[in-house]
């Protein structure tokens, strides 16, 4: 399912994820530092060659699920994205950069895949492009979490805590896909959401811990965040059918770990579980709040001011 | 930060004669200044002046491009864009390293550049107006620090020639992304090849201009080429680098918007049009169409950063007391 292994291609690239030589050879001037170990990861064009030459197909339900996380990751990245340039330190400038590429990295992945079962007028197989720029708001399948604005930067770590610590969960079980093509794209994400969750960690206690006014702003931004928590973990018709195929994860499968993992994080930052009270939700059917429609608005312009041209 | 570890050894521990002799013996060997040699101080202020600007210019030179990361119009180009504007911030952190070791901490430089007192390639005091323009960018912009960066590889203070191979090799994958998007675009609908074009236009002169004044009128030049930091004189690298513009536009399928463009037989150089150096100097003087913009976003972003480096700092002063109280806990 990935790019055939050559020994050529092999050498010089290290395993990204834990920075080490690939132990077939070092010094490769041409090595990429961005590209991992062919055979160990997949990007998201050979998912869409292998969509395009029919290799890989998703059943509708599959596609459908894979424009759901598809979904939450592009629009995380699209609110990432912001913060390069404005970041409170350039270390940060790059972490939320890095983090932003890996959530946008994925949602190419899912949504090249979901496109797979997904034609346009003409019969070919929807891109990445086409689910991403010329579907409306309405159709977007992101729970709402992860359209919620930036804020400052105590808000964005909330939300980036709540979302790594639910993805991790959620792309260590889906390994166990009986999909392939799932199983392979949470193998890639779940190395990299790794690290998302020990940054914002970090940040969480830092901020918990730092000065009254970087707590007082924590806590808020949790507050904020936390409404939207209820929703990543709500089961419904398409998650169960897909989970007792074992091609999926129940969400709420998920919840007791990711009380239990952000809980001892909260309990060593001094914090408590927010008690606020859920909102309900409501985005896998379309159902978004406010914000989402000015950022679609921002993403898509250029795309769709210049339809069926490439770029 | 750990600047005051890094702080060169203060030069009246060197007996001057001394110290300027084994200077003098390792430019004449065209060998490498490391920190902790003996400098004159002027070599160390021009250094200094010239890495924090480099610096400067890596980090008000993201805002240009990241103005269309939200709106870049295929995901592939969003990723890559993302990419590159997240390695001019690494190229920031570098050189805001090699110009620590000289012996100035990065919040000073930072702050300075803030305050208005600190200069940063002009070319960045352009707007960046289409998506066009990234290709621009990444193309003339990037092609023209290329060619300026790559002698500075060579440059006699280490730390600043080891930054610089790093940065350069990235740089050529940017202009080579930026080439592409041009190629891409002109290659495209009409709309898209106008695009290209009217970007190619508004940035030519600009990215000349990032060689620096004429020969005749740059008075720093000399001296920096007498201490081999810099390697060939402004006009030398402007020709240098009008000659491959030349070849490239063609494959583009775009046009220089310069009719005077030649390859001048007797000179073995290229020749290009005039420049207004009147519009380079009023940029340079913060007259330009960007100048408050770019240095209000660095502000903005520098203060509402202010509390979370704050709470960064005080959470690691709090962590190294417990430390201590603990080891102190084991002696006793």
């Amino acid at each position: 399912m990935s790019a055939p292994e050559t020994s050529t291609e092999a050498a010089g690239h290290g395993d990204i994820s834990t920075g080490v030589a690939a132990p077939t050879g070092s010094g490769d001037s041409n090595a990429s530092a961005t590209r991992i170990t062919p055979g160990n990861a997949l990007r998201p064009e050979d998912i869409a060659l292998e969509v395009r030459t029919g290799l890989a197909k998703p059943t509708e339900d599959v596609a459908e699920y894979a424009l759901r996380l598809g979904d939450d990751a592009l629009i995380l990245a699209q609110r990432l994205g912001h913060w390069i340039s404005r970041a409170p330190e350039l270390e940060e400038d790059v972490a939320l950069g890095n983090i932003a590429l890996d959530q946008l990295g994925h949602a190419r992945s899912f949504l090249s895949y979901a496109g797979g079962a997904m034609s346009n007028e003409d019969g070919t197989a929807k891109s990445e492009d086409d689910l991403a720029y010329f579907r409306r708001e309405h159709e977007f399948r992101s729970v709402q979490l992860f359209e919620q604005p930036n804020g400052d930067f105590a808000v964005t770590i909330a939300r980036q805590f709540i979302v790594s610590y639910y993805q991790f969960e959620l792309y260590r079980r889906l390994t166990e896909s009986t999909d392939e093509t799932l199983a392979a794209i949470a193998a890639k994400a779940v190395k990299e959401v790794d690290y998302h969750r020990d940054h914002s960690a970090q940040w969480i206690l830092r901020l918990a811990g730092g000065t009254d006014e970087s707590r007082t702003r924590m806590i808020h931004g949790l507050r904020l965040m936390w409404p939207y928590v209820n929703e990543l973990f709500q089961d419904d018709d398409l998650t169960q059918r897909l989970a007792e195929a074992g091609a999926a994860v129940a969400p709420s499968s998920l919840r007791e770990d990711f009380d239990r993992l952000t809980g001892e994080i909260l309990t060593e930052a001094g914090l408590e579980v927010p008690d606020v009270p859920p909102a309900p939700g409501g985005g896998r059917r379309g159902r978004h709040s406010e914000h989402l429609g000015y950022l679609l608005a921002e993403m898509q312009v250029l795309a769709r001011e210049h339809p069926g041209a490439s770029w | 930060m750990a600047a005051q570890n890094l702080q060169s050894v203060p030069a009246e521990l060197f007996p001057d004669e001394e110290g300027q002799a084994n200077f003098d013996r390792v430019i004449a060997q065209d060998s490498r200044i490391e920190p902790k040699d003996w400098m004159p101080a002027a070599y160390r202020k021009t250094l200094l002046r010239q890495i924090s600007q480099h610096a400067h210019s890596e980090i008000i030179g993201m805002q240009p491009e990241a103005n269309w990361i939200s709106r870049a119009p295929s995901l592939k180009r969003k990723a890559i864009l993302m990419a590159k504007v997240q390695d001019e911030a690494g190229h920031g952190l570098y050189l805001y390293s090699a110009a620590e070791t000289l012996g100035q901490t990065r919040d000073k430089m930072m702050e300075d550049l803030i305050a208005g007192k600190a200069r940063y390639s002009s070319i960045f005091n352009y707007p960046a107006l289409t998506w066009a323009d990234m290709g621009a960018i990444g193309w003339l912009v990037d092609g023209a620090a290329i060619c300026n960066q790559v002698p500075l590889c060579r440059a006699s203070y280490g730390p600043y020639g080891r930054a610089m191979v790093r940065i350069c090799k990235e740089e050529s994958f940017h202009q080579r992304q930026g080439f592409e998007i041009l190629l891409e675009l002109s290659n495209g609908t009409p709309a898209q090849k106008q695009m290209a074009q009217d970007a190619v236009n508004r940035w030519y002169a600009p990215a000349l201009m990032m060689f620096g004044p004429p020969d005749d009128d740059s008075p720093n030049s000399k001296q920096s080429m007498a201490w081999n930091i810099k390697r060939f004189s402004n006009d030398e690298l402007r020709s240098r680098f009008v000659g491959m513009m030349v070849e490239q536009v063609r494959v583009l399928g775009l046009t220089l918007p310069d009719d005077q463009v030649r390859y001048n037989e007797d000179t073995r150089k290229w020749e290009h049009g005039p420049l207004d150096w009147h519009e380079f100097q009023e940029v340079l003087a913060g007259r330009g169409p960007c100048n408050a913009q770019r240095l209000e976003r660095r502000r903005e972003a520098h203060d509402d950063g202010a509390w979370v480096r704050e709470a960064a700092a005080a959470y690691a002063d709090k962590q190294r007391a417990k430390q201590s109280m603990k080891t102190k806990e084991y002696a006793a």
